[in-house]
């Protein structure tokens, strides 16, 4: 159902490298739960709404008022890498 | 107060203890300390040194200013709490159960935590989970699988199973879990103990590592129904850090009826048929027999969507991770692959060695079923379905006050018996996931043993029904008269009998 193509496509969007072997079990795992899934397709559903959030929620935003923010030295504290004031990463063109 | 006996309270009967000044909080912290130290089913994460600095922090200005309890009132006396690793406290080590986030320490406090340690509930440690609160049984763990204080040959359920553990086996008075499609009450069926998921928006988010925001709740998982009641009721209100938090109406009450006189009871025969333990199922039928006993009015209801809630749920919730989980990159916390030629490669590399297997396939799937082609087949048509679940449950409880079900398919289950086979494991939530779906609170009590091992009772009510729901699960949790002692773990083993 789902092959080794859109399982490497699908890993790039998600930007996560895979090996081989994985690439492998990838697709088999995904089309045995997409089997599942594919019940869905059966139900009419033509005239429902769909729905992302099920409890009505309004009036959350807080007063658009200036407070204090996370300081940098502690923003920066949980880094795996940094650079004078700031997050420290790859070149993108190495 | 002797140690046992200490041991033995519930987080109720603890504080009412301290407050009648027959146990200080720091002999009640120091027992649960040394037992969560010599923890031996894996349900710890992380314990605190000692209780002098265990609180989380409720003043920097970092925390939000929501609405809690005043400073200085402390209603929980100091009882101990332990708290999922996914929720953030400052300071202290909340890994989401994820090598990817090894070693984070957050620079602030989740709110339910620091509502609940304002209330008097200081942080006893971190709980074990499925990493990023995938899966059922807590056998996704990069830290090592939980162990079930009935048989620790078997799991605790997931994805909160170091809470309910912690709990079943006395390391802890009370626990602090997420559910997303059933990872508190299940978890709590399958250890013998009180599981409750809360309306979605009872509680704030802030601060909890999220895995699929338009479902993850947190709730209690506690001793007896008492217990999950009094906790709830200092976690629940608005959070401005939440803009998805609601303002709870009146306070949660602490539960006391004693019949179920007139009280409506649907059983949904979508989800106490084909599917559930013959064992599990007879446990549930005498405890709707009880149920009778006790005035209810037992009565079949149908969900009829209900069967295809868990497709949904495993569209709707991977789609979600897979966007939450897109943070993890190795730029700003956590580990970070070494040796990458570009920052593609980095974020690539990270992000495979960072994520176990479950992970990564969740983030597979729902990458998948929201990419350009797939989009209207998987994710817009599971969103039209929850739509179709919501309002099965707004007409049912048109005829019923609640929805019964077990809580779970079976009894707690080997350890690797389900790791070969996903959808075997998905399946586990299958009585729990629907309501998720809908967003109404659900509630698990133990109803009985088969097999030697626990089983659970769901009972589900409209949103905001909390208090109504605890009532109904505390008169059946006084008329079951549930044992809740598993053969003592860590104490060289024992017989249940």
């Amino acid at each position: 159902m789902i092959d080794r193509d859109e399982v490497l496509h699908v890993a790039r969007l998600a930007r996560l490298s895979l090996s081989d072997a994985e690439v492998e079990s990838m697709a088999v795992e995904l089309s045995a739960v997409l089997d599942h899934i594919a019940k869905i397709g059966e139900l009419d559903l033509g005239d429902v709404a769909p729905t992302a959030h099920v409890v009505e929620a309004t009036g959350g935003l807080r007063p658009d008022e200036p407070r204090a923010s996370l300081p940098r030295e502690v923003a920066l504290a949980q880094a795996p890498a940094v650079s004078s004031d700031g997050f420290l990463v790859p070149s993108p063109q190495a | 107060m002797s140690g046992a006996d200490i041991i033995s309270l519930t987080a109720a009967q603890a504080a009412a203890a301290i407050s009648a000044g027959e146990l200080s909080p720091g002999e009640l912290f120091d027992a649960y300390r040394a037992r969560a130290a010599a923890d031996e089913l894996n349900c710890f994460t992380w314990v605190a040194d000692d209780g002098s600095d265990a609180a989380p922090s409720a003043t920097e200005d970092w925390v939000p200013p929501g609405p809690g309890p005043s400073r200085g009132a402390s209603p929980l006396k100091g009882v101990p709490l332990a708290v999922k690793d996914l929720f953030c406290t400052e300071g202290v080590p909340s890994q989401s159960g994820s090598r990817i986030l090894e070693g984070y320490l957050p620079p602030y406090t989740a709110t339910a935590v620091a509502r609940l340690a304002q209330a008097g509930a200081p942080l006893l440690g971190k709980t074990n989970q499925d990493e990023f609160a995938m899966g059922s049984s807590t056998e996704n763990s990069a830290f090592g699988p939980v162990r079930n204080p009935w048989d620790p040959e078997r799991v605790p359920g997931g994805s909160s199973g170091g809470s309910a553990a912690a709990v079943a086996a006395g390391l802890t008075p009370w626990a602090l879990g997420t559910d997303t499609g059933g990872s508190i009450r299940q978890p709590a069926a399958l250890c013998g103990i009180v599981g409750l998921k809360p309306t979605y928006g009872a509680v704030s988010r802030y601060g909890m590592i999220a895995f699929a925001s338009s479902l993850d709740q947190a709730g209690p998982l506690t001793r007896d129904v008492t217990d999950a009641a009094l906790m709830l009721r200092h976690m629940v209100g608005q959070d401005p850090c939440d803009a998805t938090s609601l303002a709870y109406p009146g306070e949660i009450a602490l539960p006391s009826a004693e019949r179920l006189d007139g009280v409506r009871l649907g059983v949904p025969v979508e989800l106490t048929g084909e599917g559930i333990a013959a064992g599990v199922l007879a446990s549930f039928q005498a405890a709707l027999a009880r149920a009778r006993e006790l005035g209810a009015d037992v009565r079949e209801v149908a969900l009829p969507h209900a069967p295809h809630a868990l497709s949904a749920y495993y569209v709707l919730a991977p789609a979600e991770a897979s966007s939450n989980l897109a943070r993890f990159d190795g730029v700003r916390y956590g580990a970070r692959a070494a040796g990458a030629s570009d920052l593609a490669d980095m974020y690539t590399r990270t992000r495979h060695d960072g994520f176990g297997a479950e992970v990564r396939r969740r983030i597979m799937l729902g990458t998948y079923a929201l990419s350009s082609g797939y989009y209207d087949a998987y994710y817009g048509r599971a969103q039209r379905v929850r739509t179709l679940i919501a309002a099965d449950f707004h007409e049912a409880f048109g005829e019923v006050d609640f929805i019964v079900t077990p809580t779970a398919p079976t009894v707690a289950f080997h350890l690797g018996e389900k790791t070969q086979d996903p959808w075997s494991m998905y399946l586990n939530d299958y009585c729990t996931v629907p309501m998720s779906l809908a967003g109404i609170p659900a509630i698990s009590i133990p109803c009985g043993l088969s097999e030697g091992l626990p089983v659970g009772l769901q009972i589900a009510g409209p949103v905001f029904s909390e208090s109504a729901l605890l009532d109904a699960a505390f008169a059946l949790e006084q008329a079951l008269g549930f044992d809740g002692s598993p053969p003592r773990s860590g104490a060289g083993g024992g017989t249940n009998d």
